[in-house]
């Protein structure tokens, strides 16, 4: 009696814990059914629709961190941008030579060859590998490359590049002006028809003057073409092989790849900078989503992480030397102006004041954004103009609701903000905004979407009240402020100003670089007082740098150089 | 290691398969008696633990301590005290409160799913059973064929064709649902067609739909409820898992999965965040799972008397 009464509650507690299990169990699938779909963010290309989050990473940086702690005034990660600087900027005291270090990476390399590679991602690492005629620096300037020196004829159709003399490929040659020739022509589609690189479509010859001379001539003169030049010079007749193995001029040399584990690099002992590079190898390992990151980084198996999220930030910044920069990204509740009530401008100003970007900023970056007011990024300074004054950069109520009882929306209205699901960045602002916008009586919803039906509803169906993502830029300031003309393909918000397209032309035709970067301020605050879209801010990205290592260089466009870094032991 | 293995065997279990297996062990009824009267465990700890989170779920419908989407930068992840019980999250919304909304989220899209699929599958089993023939073949080579598909696949299907949000949720789960109920439904009327009654009956042409819903349907119910309870729990799983996915409840509305999914990233800096929302998961489940095995060895043991 005894005995079967004890089988029985031994059944009964196994039952019990089955149940525990299984509901445990269901909890872990939960888990695991987020690492599928969640992180799928692999395409963070310079597609410009792909929006931007802090986890969908994106390399970006500040000239210089000190002064990017200043403007976003936070806490701890200000102390150390600027305790960075320091060792960041200018390592001179003990450089040390040799060693190797592992960089982490967020997705697959697109291509090998240079020319047909056009993910952001792989373009940052084959910067190491590639240099153009020209290359920019850190601070978002242009510097001569393969070239030495160039010179653009007064009506800007002719360029005469001089070559850099003792420029070698890795595999040994010397660069010579057939191989310029050779590249710029691939690049064009002069040799076979398709461009490679669509600005540079616009050359009509390429001519060698003389054996450290070449002259390119293009159809219109554009003062962002230069720009344009950055594209790789490889050796003449390489083509496809260039896929395979790539040769170039760049600091580190190609050894060899694995699809899906990553690319190793070794230091090219020619390279035509002296004393560059310091390292000895350089592998850029894929990392699966930001968690595996995290743990590599902890155990050292990594070394360099570029898209840390804020949280994992705060957990590594005792660790590591943790340093926020600028993304080249413009993230903004956009609103499209043809739809009631959002075609009129009171409303769409009503809106700009409700929003308090500061609280944005604080909850979604960890105060480590840098707040805009239009689609210009800040670290494109000659053409950049803080407009942050014309809403302030926290709620102005009072004002806003006198704007919405202007326009007849005294009592507000329901909007609906369509989000990409998977960028948790911009859920979470559109969270906070939502919330923002209930002060003034705007009863907005999220509506949460996968990447493709986002492209096809919003981006190129223009059906929505308003969206929430990020636009990524490059180093000219006619890339973003391009698509807000009101005939434009890309103007996704059916912006409508007349003074607008006129002022763009004029941009795109002056040559005058003070003229043209008059315009384009002109342009910035055109879109500010229309309140085209409510510009939010340029995201932080928070990169996590052993501390064994010093010297790298934030870049304003998507590049990682490695070869500044150097190990202090 | 033992984690993968661990989320690879739940896989299996993430299909909402709804009722299958619960015929087993009708036999044993797994209670004693106390002073004449039958003691109950499963029925008495599944009441107690699914009436608190009844309770709480409805409380929170009309009433919850701290508003639910109010935002505070300076009660950032402040962890669990008395004026936050279970902390608060990254925009340092009351967790509590937030639970209360989940809750009652979360137990309103599943009583509609299992009303919605139990209603069909009602329907659909007792004509099927009770008449046989092509609709009956037609109806079970769909249930079939639904089966066939891992049912979290299928919700994301019909999801991506109707869009996210609430009612398409419940659409979808129910047709997904659904073909269990009918299983369950089915396969109890074909047992009780020929049964003495039901042939009497017919000889005294009692009309068919009252054969159906009046004579044979009070004399299912004891097997159908437990089916309701369990399919009710899965319900609950499928709607946290597809919020977590981010294609059911939307924020800034509390749901339990939308809040697992936002906690993941403060795993480490702020647990209770994900704690909280993830054992309130475990505590619903672990609930009705209690209710239904009570129902059912109360079901065996009046039966057994």
């Amino acid at each position: 009696m005894r005995k079967v009464f004890h089988l029985k509650s031994i059944l009964l507690k196994k039952k019990l814990c089955g149940f525990l299990f299984t509901a445990l169990l269901t909890m872990a699938v939960l888990g695991g059914c987020a690492d599928g779909t969640g992180e799928s963010s692999g395409d963070n290309s310079s597609v410009e629709s792909g929006a931007g989050s802090q986890d969908s990473g994106s390399a970006q940086e500040s000239t210089d961190a000190a002064q990017d702690g200043d403007t976003s005034a936070e806490e701890s990660t200000s102390e150390e941008s600027a305790a960075e600087a320091d060792q960041a900027g200018q390592g001179t005291s003990d450089v040390t030579y040799g060693g190797s270090i592992v960089v982490g990476i967020q997705q697959d390399i697109d291509s090998l060859d240079p020319h047909k590679a056009t993910a952001a991602g792989t373009k940052e690492i084959l910067f190491n590998i590639f240099e153009g005629l020209v290359k920019p620096d850190e601070n978002g300037n242009l510097i001569n490359a393969v070239a030495s020196d160039y010179t653009i004829s007064e009506d800007g159709l002719v360029y005469t590049f001089t070559l850099r003399e003792g420029v070698k490929f890795h595999n040994g040659n010397a660069v010579t002006a057939e191989d310029v020739k050779y590249s710029l022509e691939r690049v064009s589609g002069l040799l076979d028809g398709t461009p490679l690189i669509s600005t540079l479509s616009t050359i009509q010859a390429v001519d060698i003057i003389d054996e450290q001379t070449v002259q390119v001539t293009v159809g219109s003169a554009n003062t962002e073409l230069i720009y344009s030049f950055v594209a790789a010079i490889i050796p003449a007749g390489s083509g496809e092989a260039e896929g395979a193995d790539p040769v170039g001029t760049g600091p580190f040399s190609y050894v060899s790849y694995e699809p899906l584990k990553g690319i190793t690099m070794a230091k090219n002992p020619d390279y035509w900078q002296e004393g560059l590079p310091y390292l000895d190898s350089v592998e850029f390992k894929i990392m699966g989503d930001g968690d595996t990151s995290l743990m590599e980084l902890q155990g050292g198996t990594v070394d360099f992480y570029a898209y840390l999220t804020d949280s994992q930030a705060q957990a590594l910044k005792d660790s590591h030397q943790v340093i926020s920069s600028p993304t080249n990204m413009v993230q903004a509740l956009f609103l499209n102006n043809a739809v009631e009530p959002l075609n009129d401008v009171r409303v769409r100003q009503a809106i700009s004041y409700a929003l308090d970007k500061d609280e944005i900023n604080g909850f979604v970056g960890g105060g480590n954004g840098t707040l805009i007011s239009s689609a210009m990024l800040p670290t494109l300074k000659e053409y950049y103009v803080d407009l942050n004054d014309t809403y302030g950069s926290t709620a102005n109520v009072e004002k806003a609701k006198e704007l919405m009882a202007d326009a007849g929306y005294g009592d507000g209205f329901d909007m609906e903000i369509a989000i990409v699901s998977t960028y948790p960045f911009h859920m979470q602002t559109g969270e906070v905004i939502v919330e923002q916008l209930k002060n003034i009586g705007i009863n907005a919803t999220i509506k949460g979407m996968e990447n493709g039906t986002w492209l096809d509803e919003v981006y190129n169906g223009r059906q929505f009240d308003a969206t929430i993502t990020a636009l990524t830029c490059d180093m000219t300031p006619g890339y973003l402020m391009n698509r807000f003309q009101t005939d434009s393909k890309k103007n996704f918000i059916n912006f409508q100003s007349a003074a607008y397209d006129e002022n763009y032309a004029k941009a795109q035709a002056a040559l005058d670089p003070e003229e043209k970067a008059g315009y384009y301020k002109e342009l910035q605050k055109i879109l500010c007082d229309e309140a085209g879209s409510v510009f939010i801010q340029a995201p932080a990205n928070m990169t996590a740098i052993s501390k064994r290592l010093a010297g790298y260089k934030f870049y304003p466009v998507y590049v990682q150089d490695m070869s500044t870094v150097y190990i202090v032991e | 290691m033992g984690l993968f293995r661990k989320k690879r065997a739940g896989y299996k279990g993430c299909h909402f398969t709804g009722v299958a297996g619960f015929h087993a062990g009708r036999e044993a009824a797994g209670m004693k008696k106390r002073n004449g009267k039958k003691w109950n465990k499963y029925l008495y700890a599944g009441i107690v633990m699914t009436g608190i989170a009844v309770v709480l779920g409805v409380l929170g419908f009309f009433w919850t301590p701290y508003s639910t989407t109010a935002m505070s930068a300076a009660e950032k992840f402040s962890g669990p005290s008395l004026r936050h019980p279970f902390g608060t999250d990254n925009f340092g919304r009351d967790i509590f409160s937030r639970v209360m909304q989940g809750l009652g989220t979360t137990m309103v899209i599943s009583s509609l799913v299992v009303f919605c699929s139990g209603l069909a599958g009602i329907l659909l089993g007792a004509v099927t059973g009770y008449f046989g023939g092509i609709l009956d073949e037609a109806v079970m080579r769909i249930t079939d064929a639904l089966n066939g598909f891992p049912s979290i696949l299928l919700t994301l299907v019909i999801i991506s064709l109707l869009g996210t949000g609430r009612q398409n949720v419940i659409i979808s789960m129910s047709l997904v649902f659904t073909p269990s109920f009918v299983r369950i439904v089915r396969g109890e009327f074909i047992r009780l067609r020929d049964a003495d009654y039901i042939k009497r009956a017919r000889m005294m042409e009692v009309g068919k739909f009252r054969i159906l819903f009046v004579h044979i349907l009070p004399n299912i119910f004891s097997v159908f409820w437990v089916s309701v309870m369990i399919g009710f729990n899965n319900a609950i799983l499928a709607e946290s898992g597809m919020s977590y996915l981010g294609i059911g409840v939307q924020p800034p509305d509390a749901s339990l999965g939308n809040m697992l999914s936002d906690a993941q990233g403060y795993l480490q800096s702020a647990p209770w965040c994900a704690l909280v929302p993830g054992l309130t998961i475990v505590w619903l489940v672990l609930g009705f799972s209690l209710f239904s095995e009570g129902i059912r060895r109360q079901g065996a043991f009046d039966s057994g008397q």
